[in-house]
């Protein structure tokens, strides 16, 4: 498997959270506006290939009983790391997203990722796995932030994009509007799947 | 009364699941059985209880007499992990019946971000002890609630004629967002 094909996979075959069903939380929480989805996925892409590496290099030296126990403590070192950065130069964001950050630690994710793919291996392919998986993230985290934005708040990336007369559909920026959201985007990407004759769908 | 309004909020207002949006992995991953669903429950229950106790001690005995509130994430996630896996090997060798029923959902609640954001929830909101205690309790209780109710709709789900492209998580999210509807309309009880 080349790094290329690693890297393309995250935008279809493995885009979360509609493929792999994971990563749920930040993806209901945060996407009341397209602007939160985009700062969230950076920050989830930047753990994601550093992690990703940092597993793949430490693949041979991690024993196999504490293996989660060592990724947490990889991944909980990066998230660290986003949440000070983010705190000295995305202060409003940073207040935004609250305790969201923090709980990068627990996207499934990550572990999944580091588990499923960068412990078995080179480093290179998984970083490239993880860019991959983190963007296409980050896209769908554009995508529902944006339906939600547009439909909820009448703007996009805070910009107007109705006139005057448009009343916000204030349910979507809401937390049922979050799961309605997510369901039936998953609706229509299974569809599409069954038209083009994958087999697909989630339990 | 404040105490009875905490509880409430707690519980239906502020939903872990339905209005936080925390464990929403579980949540979709473990609820197409009541009585697993019912497993999950308690076993989060009891983890957010000891691990809320845990890392409040941890943060205002250790962190901030240290000035290390920064790490607060890592120490906290660390904690979890380890409570985890003590309980597991405590409840295996002292309970066995305890163990049977919880078991297998211990290690999964390690990535549940319900536990860990309660706990983070705690010092967020500068919670005393005893407060504290009861806020964490009642919000796992609120986990529990949503993920049993929502099991016993999704095994109702199974015997219904769903469009094929909606079948599985899709259906399982859009229903989630009906419930949440529901608890929206607790709202107006507690500021």
């Amino acid at each position: 498997m080349t790094a290329v094909r690693a890297l393309t996979h995250g935008f279809w075959r493995n885009l979360p959270p509609f493929r792999l069903v994971l990563g749920l939380c930040p993806a209901l929480a945060i996407t009341t506006a397209a602007e939160y989805g985009l700062g969230m996925g950076l920050a989830v892409t930047f753990v994601l290939v550093f992690s990703n590496a940092l597993v793949s290099l430490l693949r041979r030296v991690i024993p196999d009983e504490v293996r989660i126990a060592s990724f947490i403590v990889v991944i909980a070192t990066l998230v660290v790391l986003v949440e000070l950065a983010m705190k000295a130069y995305f202060y409003p964001l940073s207040r935004t997203l609250g305790i969201y950050v923090p709980l990068i630690v627990v996207n499934c994710i990550i572990l999944g990722r580091a588990e499923a793919f960068a412990s078995r291996n080179p480093v290179l392919v998984s970083a490239a796995d993880g860019l991959g998986v983190g963007l296409g993230y980050t896209i769908s985290l554009i995508v529902v932030g944006s339906l939600r934005e547009i439909l909820g708040a009448g703007t996009w990336f805070g910009r107007p994009v109705f006139g005057d007369g448009f009343e916000p559909f204030g349910f979507m920026v809401k937390a049922p509007g979050a799961f309605l959201c997510l369901g039936l985007l998953l609706g229509v990407m299974n569809a599409w799947s069954r038209r083009r004759g994958e087999i697909f769908v989630q339990t | 009364m404040d105490l009875l309004l905490l509880v409430i909020g707690a519980i239906f207002v502020n939903n872990v699941l339905l209005a936080q949006y925390l464990g929403n992995c579980p949540f979709c991953g473990v609820s197409k059985k009541l009585d697993t669903a019912a497993g999950m429950g308690l076993a989060v229950i009891f983890v957010a209880v000891l691990a809320s106790v845990l890392t409040w001690v941890a943060h205002y005995f250790v962190l901030v007499p240290l000035d290390l509130e920064y790490l607060q994430t890592l120490v906290f996630v660390l904690l979890i992990a380890a409570l985890v896996q003590l309980v597991e090997i405590f409840l295996k060798k002292k309970s066995q019946a305890l163990y049977r029923s919880l078991g297998i959902y211990l290690p999964l609640i390690t990535t549940n971000c319900a536990v860990l954001g309660i706990a983070l929830l705690n010092i967020k909101h500068e919670l005393d002890f005893a407060t504290m205690l009861i806020y964490a309790t009642s919000s796992a209780a609120g986990f529990a609630l949503a993920i049993v109710l929502f099991a016993g709709v999704r095994e109702r789900l199974l015997l219904s004629p769903v469009p094929p492209a909606m079948r599985g998580t899709a259906i399982a999210l859009v229903t989630a967002g009906v419930m949440s509807l529901a608890f929206l309309g607790f709202a107006g009880m507690v500021e």
